[in-house]
């Protein structure tokens, strides 16, 4: 007799890609680096921005960059001349960076540096608002850029990376004069997604408002090591995986962890 | 498109639970849960499991997917409301924003449909 039988599985989509973000996130955690995931539309000034950083923390901080954005090969060099480690990413033609592309970075840090003397690795994602926030890479922040010339619905049309955002950096502040555009809308509509996060208006060509994010990179490296609560448990996504996970998880009492965001509440300050 | 990565992360846990199988039973049908408010498009998700599954084990099995609607509830007016993707996300009565989803964001495997002759 022919009979139709029901296996459970509830295994997130997303496991796979979860596991190489966790294995990620160990080596950053063995080796205290604070990581943090740089997204945007293609366009918006990762780049740019990420050299501003660079050129000003260079003395203070030891930054590596994982670039899997790069139009040409003159994206790395623009950003090897601060003297930072570069490592590119081929990203084929995949629409975001996932933690198996990513890992292959670290391990080339592992492989080619000492790791232990980093303090932050910049991952700058490939250009798209659609996807790349739901591919979890291991960082300990995403930041989004949001650039003036975009528009001001454009929280609304791509809701998910505005709500997973930790830091928004509203760029290119200094073309505000030439453009008909409501920066308080912009805010206003990031916040029906996002109560917490850090909004930092921008310009990497004038420098406004660099300091404050500056000081924001700065405050996520020392929430990072303040050995208060195990760093496993920071990160607004970690909730959603965990009660995503199949039943083999290692720790199931995790499961009904809240997901500690203060320090993202203190960032916002 | 990422479709194509879930597919072939969907196949590769199906695979894992088919191997765990003595019968190695025929795979009828896949039930997934995929939230209205994720990056996931039912119709390439579809498409793409259509051309990666051909001849292999699970050729032929109907990927069936429910989608679950954006729910959120809004903690000052203790209720539940359905924001409007794409236009409004703050409680249409008071305001606040979008904070509690309590549905929409699922990405889920569900369960397995298959046959066994006795
Ligand atoms: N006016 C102005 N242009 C900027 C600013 N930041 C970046 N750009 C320009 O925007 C373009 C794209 O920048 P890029 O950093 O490559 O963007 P990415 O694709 O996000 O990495 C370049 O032509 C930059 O010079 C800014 O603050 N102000
Ligand atoms: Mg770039
Ligand atoms: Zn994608
Ligand atoms: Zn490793
Ligand atoms: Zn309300």
């Amino acid at each position: 007799m022919h009979q139709t039988f029901d296996a459970a599985l509830g295994i997130n989509l997303l496991h796979v890609n979860q596991t190489g973000a966790d294995h990620n996130r160990a080596h950053f955690d063995e080796w205290e680096i604070t990581c943090l995931n740089v997204m945007s539309s293609p366009g918006a000034g990762k780049t740019v921005l990420l050299e501003r950083t660079l050129d000003a923390l260079r003395d203070r901080l030891k930054i590596a960059v994982i670039e899997g954005d790069m139009t040409t090969e003159l994206d790395a060099d623009r950003l090897r001349q601060y003297g930072a480690p570069v490592i590119a990413i081929n990203t084929g033609r995949s629409c975001h960076l996932d933690s198996k592309m990513v890992a292959g970075g670290i391990h080339r840090l592992e492989h080619d540096y000492n790791p232990a003397e980093f303090d932050l690795v910049l991952v700058e994602n490939v250009g798209n608002l659609v996807c790349p926030a739901e591919f979890e890479v291991g960082e300990h922040a995403k930041v989004a850029l949001l650039s003036i010339t975009e528009g001001e619905d454009k929280p609304l049309k791509y809701p998910i990376m505005f709500q997973e955002a930790d830091c928004l950096l509203i760029t290119k502040m200094d073309l505000a004069p030439y453009l008909d555009i409501d920066i308080q809308r912009i805010e206003a509509n990031i916040r029906q997604l996002n109560p917490h996060a850090a909004i930092l208006p921008v310009s990497a060509k004038t420098g406004e408002g660099l300091e404050a994010w500056f000081d924001w990179v700065q405050a996520q490296i020392t929430l990072c090591r303040r050995p208060l609560e195990p760093v496993s448990a920071i990160g607004v996504n970690a909730k959603e995986f965990l009660t995503e996970q199949p039943v083999t998880t290692e720790d199931p009492a995790a499961n009904d962890q809240e997901p500690a965001i203060d320090w993202i509440l203190e960032a916002d300050s | 498109m990422h479709e194509t990565d879930m597919t072939k992360a969907l196949i590769m846990t199906v695979r894992d639970w088919w191997d765990s199988q003595p019968e190695r039973p025929p795979v009828e049908k896949i039930h997934l849960i995929v939230g209205q408010f994720t990056c996931v498009e039912p119709v390439s998700l579809q498409f793409a499991f259509e051309v990666q599954t051909r001849n292999t084990f699970l050729e032929g099995a109907e990927l069936v997917i429910r989608e679950t609607p954006l729910i959120a509830f809004c903690h000052p007016c203790q209720q539940q409301y359905q924001p409007d993707i794409g236009l409004r996300y703050a409680c249409p009565t008071c305001g606040s924003p979008m904070e509690d989803i309590r549905s929409g964001r699922e990405l889920k495997i569900d369960r397995i449909e298959y046959a066994l002759e006795d």
